[in-house]
């Protein structure tokens, strides 16, 4: 694959859609397997983008996840309309929650989404202003 | 072991995928919580829960688990079975409670993944 041939789509989230939601990160690894990757960098993507768009989906009004695709990398851009993360230190720390009931009955909402997606990723950035959102941007390296 | 095996060792009744019965499962997880089977991403096809939501079924999908057992009689919701359809993941359920199938399947030879026998 060349850099101009980089492959970049995006995807819708809506904010307690717990019906549809994990379609795009479905898709993503769908669209992941056609182009050839390495099965466990997709099995670590997938895992990634499911957790961002399930705390887009619980934490969030609306937002889109988009996947670059180019020879070196896999980049997902999350980003969402919402009421932004207070303190990020105390968010990336494993089994802090601010979960309702309706989400853990969906079984999440233990406070592990976001040191599951640092886990899994080679980089991760996360922004937040409270009242307006919360941006992330997640990278693999693919060689 | 086969999912036939496990099965007939759970009293398990199959909603879907009685075609995948011949599947070999070596290790489990077992879960109510989504966040950690998705944590705990290891090699295990099969996993027992209570919870029937159709988010289970894209939790194992994306996990790359191919067969779900659903204890304590739990029956999953008409659109949960749907979706497992579609994504091709067995669906059974057992009236052994959580605790009681997991002894039952560790002590005829299906392993746990832990967080060590994962490549980090």
């Amino acid at each position: 694959m060349h850099k101009k041939t980089a492959f970049e789509q995006i995807f819708q989230i809506k904010g307690g859609d717990f019906i549809n939601a994990g379609e795009p990160s479905i898709k993503i690894r769908n669209i992941l397997k056609d182009i050839g990757i390495d099965a466990d960098i997709i099995r670590r993507v997938a895992i990634t983008a499911y957790e961002a768009e399930m705390n887009v989906v619980m934490y969030g009004q609306r937002g889109t996840m988009k996947l670059l695709v180019t020879p070196e990398k896999i980049v997902l851009h999350i980003q969402d309309k919402g009421q932004g993360i207070e303190d990020i230190e105390l968010a990336m720390k494993p089994g802090f929650t601010t979960a309702t009931e309706e989400m853990r009955e969906m079984g999440f909402g233990a406070g592990m989404g976001l040191p599951n997606i640092k886990k899994n990723a080679d980089r991760f950035n996360i922004r937040s202003t409270i009242g307006q959102g919360t941006k992330l941007r997640i990278t693999f390296k693919v060689k | 072991m086969t999912l036939d095996k496990i099965k007939e060792l759970l009293n398990c009744r199959v909603l879907y995928g009685s075609h995948k019965l011949q599947l070999d499962v070596k290790s489990a997880k077992a879960s109510d919580l989504m966040s950690d089977v998705l944590r705990f991403s290891g090699p295990a096809k099969l996993l027992l829960t209570g919870l029937t939501n159709i988010q289970v079924i894209r939790t194992c999908d994306i996990a790359g688990i191919c067969a779900i057992i659903f204890v304590r009689d739990k029956i999953p919701t008409a659109e949960t079975i749907e979706l497992s359809k579609k994504c091709d993941i067995a669906v059974l359920v057992s009236n052994f409670s959580m605790f009681e199938s997991c002894g039952i399947l560790y002590s005829n030879g299906i392993k746990g993944v832990t967080i060590q026998s994962i490549k980090q």
